[in-house]
């Protein structure tokens, strides 16, 4: 990562920042509106469970070495009790099994094939192909073979496979229900940050089939064959991953909102409240726009995980479909509930309004009560002109920390913890195309790495590369990743990051929702 | 004037053009675009025959294998159901043969048949037999239509047959459509609440049903 290539890094003293924390926590609230639980902090906790330490500690010298060393081929292996009886000549193995079958099936193919960033596979326990990232997963049956051979090898001894490291590939594996997931992976995410990507894709297949549903057809028949309940879904996946690339919402385990008026969310807050409040048995009502969320209206008692609120947002931003009719379907939410389906009734709200409505029910018989009542709340979002606020907000092009006066600034990551709700400026340059947008969440990646490394977890990080300069500060309120010039002293830094913890929380009523309304 | 006002469902397996199908006779537009059906996606329209308005709700359904099992929540109470295969793809023509199967076995009441091949424009791929397909529609009481929802070749027929059909449907004087309805003026009907789906099993439902079986309404 070009954060940790050349660049000095250490830490801050506390002391140095204090000056900011007086007692500002932006976005904070004591009502929040998602359930708030860290999901990356579930998957280091699940990887601590098991014994493992992450295997890049994240000091920048390993970070650097690994990718530049092609010749010192470091292999480690790393399983639960550090199975050393599996030995790197194994690993090489796979690599090239994994890079013979390839050539085997489809050579004109096959450079590209390599040469792709991360592979993500997903067989079942029996070894069986159900996903491939980039090729049709039916020409790999012999790789999945040798994979599921690693995993249940492993296994035989009472042991769990989590990683393996063979030059600059790293190879995750998780073992969820009858489900083995993999990724082969070249990028410098962390192991923890690929465990979480792969969780996220078992949860999204649990939301297309349900864990009841998945465990079932495999107690009936051990051998079967996944993809037949998958087809058309795989696009899912596929989107997901790209998605999980450019949105620092997966990292930060948060929702960004979509900046309007208190008053005006609150106007469309209540009226999904007042059409909605006498329909039984609705569990949700969720309206987003461009990814974000505008509100988010829950039964009592009830609340969504962030991690749900993603795969949702993953279903409406791969579902083109959505956008011609009224759509009513059954979806699984596995935070919320991986045994159960819910019904959605999925809208978009006008024609000339693109925020995409969620009436989330138990109760697969009120279609048309939803109808109406979607009907009778755009009608009535007409006529307080929230349509044309929302529609406002959502042509507007992100506020850019220049803009803010925060001159040398480039851009900002800012999660309230207590809420679940990040903010981020728009992008400006030299971020301002697709390489160097995935370089700075690359760099964010790092960052966030290092500062939530088990055991060593770090309160702050003041990075400096050619480049830029990046300052990261964890508090207990509040995760901030801010990228400055390179050339910006630490005082500066400080100040800059001083005003704009001030100018969040003068606006933090737009950026963010501070409470939790119920039906 | 009378309205009619009928349920019609869209079934076949996934690809074969339901959506398209719907799209071109809606907007007389056909995307390049078009994204896969998530569970069933609702469409009203409306068509005059003579002296009847006839009110056509339809479910489009998902053909993906996982919301297989929903499929009855749509066809119950149906009138009208269209049957679709692409005429390039004979396992498409199949699957047909198993919906009929089953909305023999789980309709109780006189329905419409309408078995269509569509992909049309691809007829020099064309994989399943033109006279084949009439007389399997034959034989299940079927009208059969060969249509493309990419050049609208044939898909104001195919609306038209169902209109008809459901007006025959509404005259019936012996056997009762029970769920189809017949009003004297379009206001009334669009004040009605139209039919809800039919309740089945085919999901395990959240759990959160069992948790609120007491009143919970607030607001
Ligand atoms: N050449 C040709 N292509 C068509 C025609 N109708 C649909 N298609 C294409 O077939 C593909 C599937 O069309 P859809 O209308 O989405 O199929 P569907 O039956 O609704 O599919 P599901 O919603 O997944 O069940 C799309 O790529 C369409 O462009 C047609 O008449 N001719
Ligand atoms: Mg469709």
């Amino acid at each position: 990562m070009a954060s940790s290539a050349s660049g000095s890094s250490r830490r801050v003293s506390a002391e140095e920042v204090l000056v900011v924390e007086a007692g500002i926590e932006p976005g904070a609230s004591s009502d929040p509106i998602l359930l708030t639980t860290d999901s990356f902090e579930e998957v280091e906790q699940e990887l601590n469970s098991v014994g493992i330490d992450d295997p890049q500690p994240g000091s920048s010298s390993q970070l650097q070495q690994t990718p530049n060393s092609p010749v010192k081929r470091v292999s480690t292996f790393e399983t639960l009790e550090q199975a050393s009886s599996v030995n790197s000549d194994e690993t090489d193995e796979l690599a090239q099994q994994l890079a013979q079958e390839h050539l085997d099936c489809d050579p004109l193919k096959s450079k590209e094939w390599l040469a792709q960033n991360k592979h993500i596979f997903v067989l079942s326990q029996a070894g069986k192909p159900i996903y491939s990232r980039f090729s049709s997963e039916d020409k790999l049956v012999t790789v999945m073979g040798v994979m599921q051979a690693l995993v249940s090898f492993v296994q035989a001894g009472n042991d769990m496979i989590r990683s393996i490291h063979a030059g600059d590939t790293n190879f995750v594996f998780i073992v969820k229900g009858p489900l083995i997931l993999v990724a082969v992976s070249k990028t410098k995410e962390s192991v923890s940050q690929l465990v979480l990507q792969l969780t996220y894709v078992y949860n999204q297949i649990l939301s297309i089939l349900t864990q009841s549903q998945l465990t079932r057809v495999y107690e009936q028949r051990r051998n079967f064959d996944l993809r037949r309940l998958l087809t058309g879904s795989e696009r899912l996946i596929d989107h997901l991953l790209n998605f999980m690339e450019r949105e620092p919402a997966f990292l930060l385990g948060a929702v960004k909102c979509l900046p309007l008026q208190p008053a005006m969310r609150d106007s469309i807050t209540q009226t999904i409240v007042q059409t909605c409040g006498k329909i039984k048995n609705l569990v949700f009502a969720i309206l987003l726009a461009n990814n974000q969320l505008i509100t988010l209206v829950r039964m009592k008692k009830f609340f969504i995980h962030p991690a749900d609120l993603h795969l949702i947002q993953n279903l409406v931003d791969s579902s083109e479909s959505f956008k011609a009719a009224e759509s009513w379907t059954p979806i699984c939410l596995p935070r919320f509930d991986s045994n159960g389906f819910m019904h959605a009734h999925v809208s978009y709200l006008a024609e000339d309004c693109q925020a995409c409505l969620l009436l989330l029910t138990v109760d697969r018989d009120v279609f048309f009560t939803l109808s109406e009542a979607k009907q009778k709340i755009v009608e009535k979002l007409r006529r307080t002109n929230c349509l044309e606020a929302i529609n406002e907000s959502m042509n507007k092009t992100s506020i850019t920390t220049a803009e803010i006066g925060l001159p040398e600034m480039r851009h900002v990551l800012y999660k309230c913890k207590s809420t679940a709700q990040f903010w981020s400026p728009g992008f400006q340059a030299p971020y301002n195309n697709e390489k160097e947008i995935q370089r700075l969440i690359g760099c964010y990646q790092c960052l966030h790495h290092r500062l939530h490394v088990p055991n060593r977890p770090l309160k702050l990080l003041f990075q400096q590369t050619d480049k830029e300069t990046m300052l990261a500060w964890v508090t207990s309120g509040f995760e901030l990743y801010t990228t400055f010039e390179p050339l910006v002293t630490k005082t500066d830094a400080i100040n800059s990051i001083g005003k704009l913890l001030k100018w969040i929380k003068k606006e933090e009523e737009r950026l963010f929702i501070l409470s939790s309304p119920t039906f | 004037m009378k309205t009619v006002e009928g349920k019609v469902v869209l079934l076949g397996s996934q690809g074969v053009g339901k959506t398209s199908l719907v799209t071109m006779y809606l907007t007389k537009f056909f995307n390049t675009h078009n994204s896969p059906t998530i569970g069933a996606a609702y469409f009203t329209c409306n068509i005059k025959l003579e002296d009847t308005i006839i009110r056509f709700q339809l479910w489009d359904t998902a053909g993906q294998e996982r919301f297989r099992s929903m499929a009855p929540m749509y066809y119950r109470n149906s009138n009208v159901a269209f049957l679709i295969f692409d005429i390039t793809n004979p396992k498409t023509f199949v699957n047909i043969k198993t919906w009929v199967l089953e909305l023999r076995r789980n309709v109780q009441e006189k329905m419409v048949l309408i078995l269509i091949g569509n992909k049309l424009d691809l007829a020099a791929l064309r994989k399943v037999d033109s006279d084949e397909a009439k007389v399997y529609a034959d034989s299940i009481g079927a009208l059969y239509y060969e249509i493309s929802a990419l050049t609208n070749e044939g898909v104001d027929k195919v609306f038209s047959a169902a209109a008809a059909g459901l007006k025959q449907l509404a005259s019936g004087k012996n056997d009762l459509v029970t769920s189809l309805k017949i009003y004297d003026n379009l206001e009334k009907s669009e004040r009605e609440q139209p039919d809800v789906p039919l309740s089945e099993e085919p999901f395990t439902t959240s759990i959160a049903h069992g948790i609120e079986k007491k009143p919970f309404l607030c607001c």
